[in-house]
């Protein structure tokens, strides 16, 4: 089995007297995706957070390719990216300009023919001159995405890529995700409230809640072992007993 | 420190200015207004009071050179609150982008401010007034820079307070400077203050400055006792705020701030 490209121990985050994780350990292996299931304030996005460097763990560590986030950030993170419903860009910039910044920032070569794969990618190669903020919100989450892939990640974290998209486009962003996935390797985190999404994308799912993981494995193993019949089944069971 | 992350920056503000009127507009009306209402008064003392010699220089050089340092301290705190307004905080600190490059990002934005404004205000000075700001001689280029590296201290100052208390403090990047022209003493010599205000005035590496400037101008003595200080004070001031930058940038990190600065 190859080694984990990223390493969660003992991670734990306090805020105040609030306990935001609660010494949560989970790994993802080289071109795995990752669900990471719960109820709103479970802690999924301040996980998410921890793991880009955002918010400091009050206990723990993030170990990515081998080495420690607290004092290798700049190499990790130059391999990592992510993407957000809850993160817009810089609204008065063109798509191309957004794109060209962010491709700047992680020192990439050759930028307009990546910029031009990507938007060919997520179908907005005529979107190119338009100014971000007279995107739609589909072509504002797959601008999110391509700025996401733009700089060939390694892993990729994606706090509910497809919310608030109409049910056609969710489904190309999906489809996209899994030919990158394919095509590049890539490693990804994922969460979603959408439990359908969560069983057609993930490789294995962690189920947060309060903070601490009370299940993970496959979306059968967490279905079969709750009794339920499928993850949004036990998704409201669990959500309820809180 | 990667040149690639701070021009990237630098270039994603330029964008910006490219495509914003009001943006530009915000750096040039200001300055603008100050000289013509300055200006006026300037004159107007100038016919009334003609046994104060040199009041034109004194006025204008001191309005200008003021404006130096207010949008140096601009460049930075507008750039760090641009980020705030377009959620665009996460963007750049979840890359590569090290918080230094950040500050040296917004450095280098403040001098092309600060160019920006000088060249119109120097220029409709002498359109206007027939005042030439370069009569201070070539003293003017050590002042300028100190001048900047003094708004920068204030700007990064700001920064860290707007950062660490949220958006609801973003007013300070407006008014935080105000609360130093008193104690630089941009339009009267120190010796007006009440001496325990002279006492603190002197730890301000602008009011060094624009004594200097004075002294310039009534002596013709290159006054380099306050550049040294001010250059002291200034290189002092910087070191410690960037360390207190770095400081807060931690504490919002460890508290959660960083993520919901913008909320």
């Amino acid at each position: 089995m190859p080694a984990p490209i990223l390493d969660v121990r003992n991670l734990t985050k306090r805020f105040g007297e609030a306990l935001a994780v609660d010494d949560i350990s989970f790994e993802i292996r080289p071109g795995e995706i990752l669900g990471l299931l719960g109820p709103n304030g479970a802690g999924k996005t301040t996980t998410i957070q921890m793991l880009l460097g955002l918010v400091t763990p009050t206990a723990g560590s993030i170990r990515v390719f081998g080495l420690d986030l607290a004092t290798h950030r700049e190499e990790i993170l130059q391999q990592v990216n992510f993407s957000s419903t809850y993160i817009s860009m810089p609204y008065s910039l063109t798509v191309e300009e957004n794109l060209w910044v962010v491709a700047k920032l992680y020192g990439m070569r050759d930028v307009q023919r990546r910029i031009d794969e990507v938007l060919k990618k997520v179908e907005m190669e005529d979107s190119r001159a338009k100014v971000t903020r007279r995107l739609s919100s589909g072509q504002m989450t797959r601008l999110a995405l391509a700025k996401a892939i733009l700089t060939e990640p390694k892993i990729l974290f994606l706090d509910e890529p497809t919310a608030s998209l109409d049910p056609d486009i969710a489904h190309k962003i999906r489809a996209l995700l899994k030919e990158v996935r394919r095509s590049a390797g890539l490693s990804v985190l994922y969460t979603s409230h959408n439990m359908k999404e969560m069983e057609e994308m993930s490789d294995r799912i962690i189920f947060l809640q309060k903070g601490r993981i009370v299940a993970q494995g496959t979306a059968q193993e967490i279905t079969q072992r709750f009794g339920q019949r499928d993850l949004e089944d036990v998704f409201l069971k669990l959500a309820r007993e809180r | 420190m990667k040149i690639h992350r701070i021009s990237a920056l630098v270039q994603r503000h330029l964008f910006l200015y490219r495509r914003s009127l009001p943006r530009l507009m915000e750096i040039f009306y200001w300055p603008f207004l100050d000289l013509v209402v300055w200006g006026f008064i300037t004159m107007y003392l100038m016919r009334h009071q003609g046994e104060l010699p040199g009041v034109v220089t004194f006025f204008l050089g001191a309005l200008i050179l003021w404006d130096v340092l207010f949008r140096a301290q601009q460049g930075i705190t507008i750039s760090f609150l641009e980020e705030i307004w377009a959620r665009n905080l996460m963007n750049l600190f979840a890359s590569p982008l090290t918080p230094g490059e950040f500050l040296a990002a917004t450095m280098v934005l403040s001098i092309f401010k600060v160019t920006a404004v000088a060249v119109v205000m120097a220029t409709c000075a002498l359109v206007f007034y027939d005042y030439n700001v370069f009569i201070i001689g070539l003293s003017l280029i050590p002042f300028v820079l100190n001048l900047i590296i003094a708004g920068w201290i204030i700007g990064v100052l700001t920064t860290s307070i707007i950062m660490r208390f949220g958006q609801e403090a973003e007013v300070l990047a407006w008014g935080m400077v105000f609360l130093f022209q008193p104690i630089s003493c941009v339009f009267y010599p120190i010796e007006i203050l009440p001496k325990w205000l002279q006492a603190i005035a002197w730890g301000n590496p602008a009011a060094h400055i624009f004594e200097g400037m004075r002294g310039v101008l009534n002596t013709s003595v290159f006054p380099a006792e306050h550049l040294a200080w001010a250059m002291g004070l200034n290189l002092l001031y910087l070191v410690g705020m960037i360390g207190w930058f770095h400081h807060t940038f931690n504490v919002c990190k460890e508290q959660g701030l960083l993520v919901r600065v913008g909320e």
